[in-house]
């Protein structure tokens, strides 16, 4: 295996981007990152991007994206459907192969200018559960309620985690909401889907991120503590949600236990859980510690860029990891109805 | 019994609420007056029309804006027989890329006033306008390009772009 | 930099984008669309002995081909496994009313779909209750040949 490195991480967010194309959203995150990478943009040999052009309703939107890194002369590049952790996933795949030994991978997504909740029903079984055009609040309700009638937790148990993270936004400026309300408050307030209340739904918006990796030597070249990718794994559920046990996530368990997270100890997690109940689930599934900071960004439930949201993941632990104030720590992203797909991602310094 | 089932209908309707962004949406806005506007690349000083807002080439962001002429040189082009409910001009038709004078970039758009066998590449055209009070925000104010009646262009002046 | 950038706005259209998608059912799912058709509820009989609802065209856990040997006719009717109220239906859903999302699971079915309960308001929803499906007129071979499930007689 060759060692790779987050060199840097940028990132944009805001509840609605109503100005901006994709292009005028992204050209400042990739010229942002590649500044911080310390590497010139003609010393990136690959680009990779995650992205769905069902959110903003243009087909291969994701080619005009482009725009944004400058394809000329003709540059090598490959786009996901999907979260951009799953880009970062194919660009550590590319530099294993020995063909590159760099790579700026991006992902981003506009999603209010259509309605997500119907774009996410389309991710569904398309002959039985599209045509009933359940919203994603309805589905993750579903899981909750599970998990809770399971005995794992409350509705309490929700409210704290949502509290916990929306204090931890107010310290996060690309966060979308923050807040510092009680336990007893958020419980006091009315269900979207019970048993979920707003708090324990994604603040979704628009935005997009972007990471540079850089292999062994070149990283140790431009950067004195890169962020390694020591450990790196996806792997997916059956879409189905009746064959499942809604109350555990077996895809992120086996993903956590192939990136080798419990390899060593963890400073730091930030975990891809748009819904409150997620983030109780999957915490278990990779074995997080209590002593671990978890999401000291506010996660997924206070800003929720679709397609950015898990390449933001692996940022905020890749970025603790080169300021030097955390040493190891765990980054998650998931796709998909109820954790269908899980990535886990395993960051260390020197 | 019943039939067996073999297929099913699933429909799918989303609506958006678009936005070309800021630099789309000026050169609309000068659509809507009569003017076709470009961005410039402060770096290779290539002028892009439509413009997005950046310069692919470079990846900088693009802000100075010029103005383009409204007349311009064939390409390349395409004859077009396929009906579509989109489409309301008479069959078959001629469809080109047009390198509009003062312009970096081709630009897309329908020729008329001449029979689809007399187009060709180094033709000039020029934009024919919808009358000033139907202007708007959209490319559809330019109804199509027609013959300008110039002589051809040389193939230098256009040939980077074929 | 351009005139009126500070004080100009973008400018905005609906854009709509519809795929009238007609989708072919192959050899398992096709038993169960006829099935709705008939207002019958067929279901597979995985590898490991469980029986699934909607039939699986291969097995969720061997990913073996499942046969058209595996199909067992299940329900009608059955128990809410979870679920959710949704307080202001859509266009696009089964019911104009406030209603439920319920993971069903049929009488012989040992895995739950996802389908609407019609149970007056929330606090008569609950894990547990017996349902029942509430039929089209004239079922045509579609998940909505089933309007809703509502609680059992």
């Amino acid at each position: 295996m060759r060692d790779v490195a987050v060199l840097s991480f940028a990132q944009s967010t805001a509840a609605r981007e109503t100005e901006r194309n994709e292009v005028e959203i992204l050209m400042p995150v990739v010229r942002e990152v590649i500044a911080a990478s310390g590497l010139e943009r003609s010393r990136i040999e690959f680009t990779c991007s995650g992205s769905s052009d069902f959110l903003q309703g243009q087909p291969f939107a994701f080619v005009m994206a482009l725009d944004a890194v400058g394809a000329w002369p003709p540059i090598r590049e490959s786009h996901v459907e999907q979260d951009g952790a799953w880009a970062l996933y194919e660009a550590w795949v590319k530099i294993q192969t020995g063909e590159v030994d760099s790579a700026l991978v991006y992902g981003f997504g506009k999603s209010a200018a259509g309605n997500l909740g119907d774009i996410l029903a389309m991710t569904l079984d398309p002959y039985c559960v599209t045509p009933l055009w359940p919203h994603a609040d309805s589905i993750a309700a579903l899981q909750a309620r599970a998990w809770i009638e399971s005995g794992k937790g409350s509705e309490r148990s929700l409210a704290e985690i949502a509290a916990r993270n929306r204090a931890a936004a107010r310290s996060n400026p690309h966060a979308i909401v923050s807040g510092t309300e009680t336990v007893d408050e958020l419980l006091s307030r009315p269900y979207v889907a019970s048993p979920l209340r707003a708090h324990d739904c994604p603040a979704n918006g628009d935005g997009a991120s972007a990471i540079v990796l850089a292999a062994g030597d070149l990283a140790r070249s431009v950067s004195k503590r890169p962020a390694w990718i020591r450990g790196i794994d996806h792997r997916v559920d059956p879409a189905a949600l009746g064959v499942r046990d809604l109350t555990r996530c077996r895809s992120a368990e086996l993903a956590a236990q192939k990136a080798g997270v419990a390899r060593d100890k963890i400073d730091i997690a930030e975990i891809y859980a748009p819904y409150s109940h997620e983030e109780a689930i999957l915490r278990e599934a990779l074995g997080v510690p209590d002593t671990a900071s978890v999401n000291p960004s506010g996660g997924a439930l206070c800003a929720h860029v679709m397609m950015s949201c898990g390449l933001q993941r692996i940022g905020e632990v890749a970025r603790r990891i080169l300021s030097g104030e955390a040493d190891r720590g765990v980054a998650h992203a998931a796709h998909g109805p109820a954790l269908q797909q899980n990535l886990v991602c395993v960051l260390e310094g020197d | 019994m019943v039939e067996p089932v073999k297929s099913i209908v699933t429909p799918i309707r989303l609506e958006y609420d678009y936005t070309p962004g800021r630099a789309t949406s000026r050169f609309l806005r000068g659509i809507a007056q009569h003017r076709i506007l470009g961005q410039e690349c402060p770096s290779c000083l290539k002028v892009y029309v439509p413009a997005r807002g950046s310069c692919p080439r470079c990846a900088v962001p693009t802000e100075r804006e010029v103005d383009v002429q409204d007349s311009g040189t064939v390409v390349t082009f395409s004859i077009v027989r396929v009906p579509s409910e989109n489409i309301h001009f008479e069959l078959p038709y001629a469809c080109a890329s047009i390198l509009l004078d003062g312009a970096g970039i081709p630009f897309f758009h329908v020729l008329q006033g001449l029979a689809p066998e007399e187009v060709r590449m180094g033709m000039r055209v020029k934009a024919r306008w919808v009358p000033t009070e139907k202007l708007g925000p959209t490319i559809a104010s330019i109804e199509c390009f027609v013959p300008s009646g110039e002589p051809d262009a040389a193939l230098e002046t256009y040939g980077e772009h074929t | 930099m351009a005139e009126n950038e500070e004080t100009e706005q973008s400018l905005h259209a609906t854009h709509v984008l519809e795929y009238p998608f007609r989708r072919s059912l192959g050899p398992i799912l096709e038993k169960f669309f006829t099935g709705l058709a008939e207002r019958r509820f067929i279901g597979s009989r995985a590898d490991d002995g469980r029986v699934l609802v909607p039939p699986a065209e291969f097995d969720p856990v061997t990913a073996a081909r499942l046969g058209e040997d595996r199909l067992i006719e299940v329900g009608p009717a059955g128990i809410v496994t979870t679920w959710t109220w949704v307080g202001k239906p859509t266009a696009k859903h089964p019911l104009d009313r406030p209603f439920a999302w319920a993971l069903i699971l049929l009488d012989g079915a040992d895995a739950p779909f996802l389908h609407a309960v019609d149970a007056g308001g929330e606090s008569a929803m609950r894990t547990g209750l017996r349902v029942q499906p509430r039929w089209v007129e004239v079922p045509q071979g579609s998940i909505r040949d089933v309007c809703w499930f509502e609680k059992e007689d």
